[in-house]
């Protein structure tokens, strides 16, 4: 212990083997999870996000409900376990509560609110694993349960942090990365370009800022194929299993797998 | 709770005047209310006002013992509370949404940061160290509270004065009171302005600076940012609302760099102002 790790060495690597603008590993399992309408558990490289959409349903407090739109109802839990050391988490957590906030916000202006009165759609957030890019994974996870859980929405949402280490842009970041250099975490719409959501909380020159922004929304497009790809597959696996058992009569093995 | 909506002939009143780039003060789309300032008798008092939103920042020092983990800084705290007195939507105790907004921005902009030099507050390390509290208050809630707490909060960061300390020797610490010792400023490493934008649903409609209370309820989106004069951007926050190019997001980002220049000579200039009023002898 002691040796610097070098957050992007010469050859171009970073600490993970990476090179700049690589994206981690990304898996999607959007299979069937509890009583949810709609649910995804996924995870960025080693972050990981468990996601349950209901809804749209009855609103639990009336007082909370709008006349003419949805309510949408967004609960973050951390896992204790989720960072390296052990840490547990206050129930009204100021920042818990700004990244369920947050989460809220970028929402509300996708999903089709409007075509359900007086209801409510809750989005439970369920933080397994943290290693950088948290909100990331929680804004995707949450755009897969919600389209798995047929909510209507405008667009598909896809969030990636962008982080600067010197002159050079990165993106994707992990928390050795996040820990160092300054990020942003930018949401972005597939089909208009358009970012629903920007955050960054350490400080970087203007100038940067603009190379990081642009880049991150481009990566967010990459993300998007991801997500589709997943989508598509799991509708096929659902549309197959729905068909009726007489088309397979010839296959003697009427086990259906569900995966 | 949620706040009773603004009725319908304020907001088409609203709407139209925006989209022909008029707002109901009378200023321009990107144009910021002037900010006032009173400074207190005491140092570290200031009661900064942007129009009819009023905030008083506060900050006083305590001598402490430190945090084990970080024996050599010194520790900043921010107490910030919206009472109903500021507005009637706000219930001591429970948290609103803004508020808890309000006070993570703070948070962010004062702390996360790094305007002030923690390691410079250090006495005696690992023993002494000062805990330097800024404590706002909300007066009074005319739109755009984020922007006026912050700038409230810094300039009394600036005006503020901690009493000079001498060490002797490996123990001995002596506190010099401001009568003896002229105090020593804070080692302020840059000063962070917040600016809010807010966005409307109509694409025509341009998007404003600095919002008061009934554009900020009848806003489709809100985006802050918050950096220095040395075109650094501390805090930058667009949660959700109407979607926005990127080309927007940094044209207002320009703006922002150009307001932040402004504000800092005028806020220069006035902390002179009102340090020369103070009588410091030196004898």
């Amino acid at each position: 212990m002691g040796s610097r790790i070098e957050i992007l060495n010469e050859a171009g690597f970073r600490s993970d083997g990476r090179r700049q603008f690589e994206l981690r590993d990304l898996t999607i399992d959007l299979s069937k999870h509890g009583e949810a309408d709609g649910s995804a558990l996924i995870s960025h490289g080693l972050t990981q996000v468990l996601v349950s959409a209901h809804g749209p349903r009855e609103a639990k407090m009336r007082s909370h409900t709008f006349h003419d739109r949805a309510n949408i109802n967004v609960e973050v839990v951390v896992a204790s376990f989720s960072t390296g050391e052990r840490r547990k988490r206050q129930r009204g957590d100021k920042r818990v509560l700004e990244f369920a906030a947050t989460i809220k916000s970028t929402f509300e202006p996708v999903i089709r609110t409007n075509l359900y009165p007086r209801s409510q759609i809750d989005i439970y957030v369920q933080v397994l694993q943290q290693d950088g890019s948290t909100l990331q994974t929680c804004i995707n996870a949450a755009t897969l349960a919600l389209m798995n859980a047929g909510i209507p929405m405008t667009d598909f949402v896809c969030a990636v942090t962008g982080g600067v280490h010197s002159t050079s842009p990165m993106l994707d970041l992990s928390t050795l990365e996040e820990n160092d250099i300054p990020h942003v975490t930018v949401a972005v719409m597939p089909k208009t370009k358009k970012v629903v959501l920007v955050t960054m909380e350490t400080r970087l020159h203007v100038d940067r800022f603009e190379e990081i922004l642009n880049l991150a929304r481009d990566a967010g497009a990459i993300l998007h194929q991801e997500m589709k790809e997943a989508i598509l597959a799991r509708s096929a696996t659902l549309v197959a299993l729905a068909e009726p058992v007489t088309k397979n009569q010839n296959k003697g093995d009427d086990d259906v797998v569900m995966d | 709770m949620r706040p009773p909506s603004p009725s319908i002939p304020e907001k088409e009143f609203l709407n139209s005047a925006l989209k022909q780039n008029l707002r109901i003060d009378g200023r321009a789309p990107l144009d910021m209310r002037t900010p006032v300032f009173i400074f207190g008798p005491e140092l570290g008092w200031v009661d900064c006002s942007l129009g009819k939103t009023r905030v008083i920042a506060y900050v006083d020092a305590k001598m402490v013992k430190p945090t084990p983990e970080r024996p050599f800084e010194g520790m900043i705290t921010i107490h910030s509370e919206l009472s109903p007195m500021a507005s009637s939507e706000y219930e001591t105790g429970r948290p609103s949404e803004e508020e808890v907004t309000i006070t993570r921005m703070l948070d962010k902009i004062i702390k996360r940061s790094d305007a002030l030099d923690k390691e410079s507050l250090c006495i005696l390390a690992g023993q002494r160290v000062w805990h330097i509290r800024l404590s706002l208050h909300f007066l009074a809630d005319a739109g755009n509270m984020v922007d006026c707490a912050c700038l409230a909060g810094i300039v009394a960061l600036r005006h503020f004065r901690r009493p000079e300390v001498e060490v002797i020797g490996d123990d001995e610490v002596i506190v010099h009171s401001p009568l003896e010792r002229a105090p020593m400023p804070l080692a302020i490493h840059h000063s962070p302005f917040c600016f809010t934008f807010a966005f409307f649903a109509d694409p025509e409609t341009p998007p404003i600076l600095d919002p008061t209370q009934l554009e900020q309820r009848l806003s489709a989106g809100l985006m802050s940012i918050a950096l220095n004069a040395q075109k650094e951007i501390c805090v930058l926050q667009k949660l959700g609302g109407v979607p926005q190019d990127t080309e927007e997001v940094l044209r207002l980002v320009k703006v922002a760099v150009a307001q932040a220049k402004e504000l800092s000579n005028t806020v220069d200039a006035k902390l002179t102002a009102d340090w020369e009023t103070r009588k410091v002898e030196v004898r």
